[in-house]
């Protein structure tokens, strides 16, 4: 798997079935401000060196609080936002390399479901034209082609009939018969790898499974990579065999989820544990602990490791001075936290289950 | 949604009620132009004295007589050339022709006529044929008129001209001839015109063989038409019929194009934001300063009146209008929407996104000011008209009003002459306000709570 500082060997124009399908390499996404409209005044650095690698198939979820930079690190993915610095690998070839071109080319290759399933539906365009959009624009000049296909996704998403849902508008849906639409959108020009926004965090706990469920199944019938962007660490176990843990802008811990969820490491990552909601009625009068402070400022992020000031197992003198950079405590399993310099150890404030 | 839309509409009495009118104002635009072709219009409106001249001046329109107890003529016109005119003509002597015409007039209506006038036609080549007119009255009395050579091929004899007659008939100063003539008492307070039949007698003597000698009596009454007459005799039907679609076709374009491109380019400046909505905004800002209508006038003075040259310039000045600063803050929540990024993402262009996904969000909103509008460019055409800046040629509402101002008619009592154009004025603006108010309500139901 990746680190940061490796180097990376050209890639050969075809893939072979070891490369990886998309290469994040020391991705950094600033946001220049300015001053009086034209001055420089910094930067605000959403995503700064990121680095990953995703396999064909594979499925990874990035988890992190609001403004922790994974919708950032989202959008360059996408393509939406150009990197300040670092590349994104599809299939070997730089997404931003190929010009206008490249990037149609990529973006057939990519889906994107998003977050608020009505918001994302043009509210004023019917089923039919809303799934026709990204064929069109695809190329499909057959109408009849487009209609074949626009069926046959309809089905996938188990919108069926089909002829139900072509000519309502979104309005007409319910939210997870919306949120099936916005994944037949995605997965209407046959990507290899869909970008999934916290698709279930806007619908109700009955349509979530479901949901969950339906990505699932259409991950493993298409052999799909899948980024799963979440803030929920209790949504991310259906689905992923990865979790990348975000904080202020960096990957702070990769695992396996297993591994992630029962064996967790950086202290942030304890915190976000600990805070999972749990109905059990004992837990009523318990309080959550939850890390103190605000998320950092990413304009100045603090020196040293990004959450050593809300950290309650800082090392004085280490972690607010030197970042600190990836260990491995255990197989697989990385962590950017100065507690595991010499090895791994169960971290404070966590009852490790055997 | 529009579908939907047309059957809401149904629901609102307004909305059918300025449907209506709407349907109405484009029915008689459609009417005019293909039965009255522009040319011909325009000959009609712009002719001169021939093609007017057998009109009363200043006539009211025909349908007043049903609103007046004392019932006012129409007028009444013969000629020579007319099937089943009593003529006469034989030759009497070496060198003389006799050639007599007799027209009848059944004068019927309660006020007395406005002028009559008998224009002589003749084509000789040495020696001008010579007629003597006169009119026998109902009570068989018989006025001579006049005696007169055709000299120059045509010569006009008018009633109320004829200074020697009032002296004839020893009429009071204050009282016409025309009264004198048709009056069965000219000497009385309050003289009403001799009902019955007028027998008008042409007794023509030509003097060469192979001359001619034809002729027109028209007995003119006071009213006209449906519409009515003005100063020039002109028949106010033209300019009124004509004003109509002129009117609709300038209100639409204005409203349509100023806009569509001041959504277009909101839309383009929220979209690429940066120095380009910048600029957007600073035009804007410093265009709302401007004055409009001083602006027009001085093109008007200086250059132009051309109607279609000032909607040009009114569009310009109205692109860039207080509508940039709306639509923008509708787009900038536009722009904000999870699927314009999703559009972005599938690789939809710029283009794409600005006319297929920002704008249709923004036409339920549109639609009904765009509506309201209309009515207002009306408006502001007749009042350039009426400030003097209408357009030479086109006959327009604005131009009636204008005219009828001008030349006083409120001071004389000549309301229909300014009323006619105002009301059409004002159905078309109540037709378009009724119809847009609506629409808002069915398109922003949120208004429908206040």
């Amino acid at each position: 798997m990746a680190v940061q500082t490796q180097t990376y060997a050209e890639p050969t124009a075809t893939p072979t079935s070891g490369e990886p399908l998309l290469s994040v390499r020391n991705l950094r996404v600033w946001y220049e401000l300015k001053k009086w409209g034209f001055g420089h005044a910094g930067y605000v650095r959403a995503v700064d060196n990121v680095s990953f690698d995703l396999a064909r198939g594979e499925a990874i979820a990035i988890v992190g609080e609001s403004g922790c930079g994974k919708s950032s690190l989202m959008k360059a993915i996408l393509g939406l936002v150009r990197p300040y610095d670092g590349e994104i690998l599809f299939e070997g070839r730089d997404i931003f390399a190929g010009g206008r071109a490249g990037l149609r080319w990529y973006r057939s290759q990519v889906g994107y479901v998003q977050q608020d399933p009505f918001g994302a539906l043009p509210p004023f365009m019917s089923i039919r034209r809303i799934l026709e959009e990204p064929l069109i624009l695809g190329g499909v000049k057959n109408r009849q082609e487009r209609l074949k296909r626009i069926r046959e996704v309809l089905e996938e998403v188990k919108l069926s009939p089909p002829e139900d849902f072509l000519n309502k508008f979104p309005h007409m849906l319910s939210g997870g018969q919306q949120q099936r639409v916005v994944i037949a959108r995605a997965m209407i020009r046959r990507p290899k790898l869909l970008v999934a926004d916290e698709p279930v965090s806007m619908l109700d706990a009955s349509v979530r499974v479901e949901i969950l469920k339906l990505l699932r199944q259409i991950q493993s019938d298409y052999n799909l990579a899948v980024i799963y962007i979440t803030h929920d660490l209790s949504t991310v176990r259906y689905f992923s065999e990865r979790i990348f843990v975000m904080y202020a802008g960096k990957i702070i811990e990769k695992a396996e989820t297993d591994e992630l969820l029962w064996h967790p490491r950086h202290p942030y990552t304890v915190a976000l544990l600990n805070a999972i909601s749990d109905p059990d009625a004992s837990n009523a009068h318990k309080l959550r602990e939850v890390p103190p402070g605000e998320p950092p400022s990413l304009v100045h992020p603090p020196p040293g490791c990004r959450f050593h000031p809300r950290c309650k197992a800082i090392l004085r003198g280490q972690c607010d001075v030197n970042e600190p950079p990836e260990f491995e405590p255990r197989p697989e399993h990385r962590v950017a936290c100065w507690l595991y310099e010499q090895g791994d150890r169960v971290p404070p404030g966590y009852e490790e289950q055997a | 949604m529009f579908r939907g839309a047309l059957r809401e509409i149904s629901r609102y009495p307004s909305a059918i009620f300025g449907l209506l009118v709407i349907f109405a104002l484009i029915a008689v635009s459609v009417y005019t132009v293909i039965t009255l072709p522009y040319h011909e219009a325009i000959r009609l409106w712009r002719g001169g004295e021939e093609i007017w001249g057998d009109n009363p001046r200043l006539a009211w329109p025909a349908w007043i007589n049903y609103f007046v107890k004392d019932k006012r003529p129409l007028t009444q016109k013969r000629t020579s050339q007319d099937p089943g005119v009593e003529r006469h003509q034989e030759k009497v002597d070496e060198g003389l022709w006799v050639d007599d015409v007799v027209y009848t007039f059944e004068y019927t209506a309660d006020t007395f006529p406005q002028e009559l006038t008998v224009t002589l036609y003749s084509e000789y080549k040495t020696k001008a044929p010579y007629v003597s007119i006169s009119i026998e009255r109902p009570d068989g009395k018989v006025i001579r008129l006049a005696n007169l050579a055709v000299e120059g091929g045509k010569r006009v004899y008018r009633l109320e001209q004829d200074e020697k007659l009032h002296r004839k008939l020893r009429l009071p100063e204050h009282v016409s001839t025309i009264v004198g003539v048709f009056a069965e008492d000219p000497f009385v307070e309050d003289p009403r015109p001799l009902k019955g039949t007028y027998v008008l007698r042409l007794e023509g003597s030509r003097f060469e063989e192979d001359s001619t000698l034809e002729s027109k009596a028209v007995l003119y009454g006071t009213v006209y038409g449906w519409a009515g007459t003005d100063h020039l005799r002109r028949d106010l039907s033209i300019a009124l019929l004509w004003g109509t679609p002129i009117a609709l076709s300038f209100g639409l374009v204005a409203a349509v194009g100023t806009t569509v491109l001041t959504m277009i380019i909101s839309a383009v400046g929220v979209w690429y934001g940066g120095w380009v909505d910048s600029l957007i905004q600073r035009i804007t800002e410093v265009n709302l300063v401007l004055p409009v209508l001083p602006i027009l006038i001085m093109i008007g003075v200086f250059y132009t009146r051309s109607l279609w040259a000032m909607l040009g310039i009114i569009i310009l000045l109205s692109i860039f209008g207080a509508g940039i600063k709306t639509y923008r803050a509708i787009f900038l929540q536009v722009k904000a929407q999870p699927y314009i990024e999703a559009a972005r993402a599938y690789g939809a262009s710029d283009w794409r996104i600005i006319l297929f996904y920002m704008v249709p969000r923004i036409i339920p909103t549109l639609i009904p000011s765009l509506v309201t509008l209309i009515p207002s460019f009306v408006f502001l055409e007749a009042s350039l008209a009426v400030l003097g800046l209408g357009d030479p040629v086109l006959p327009t509402w604005g131009k009636v009003i204008d005219e009828a101002r001008v030349n006083g008619a409120l001071y004389q009592g000549l309301y229909y002459w300014m009323l006619e154009p105002s009301f059409l004025l004002m159905v078309t603006g109540i037709g378009f306000a009724m119809l847009g108010f609506s629409l808002d309500r069915i398109f922003n139901p949120r208004l429908r709570e206040l």
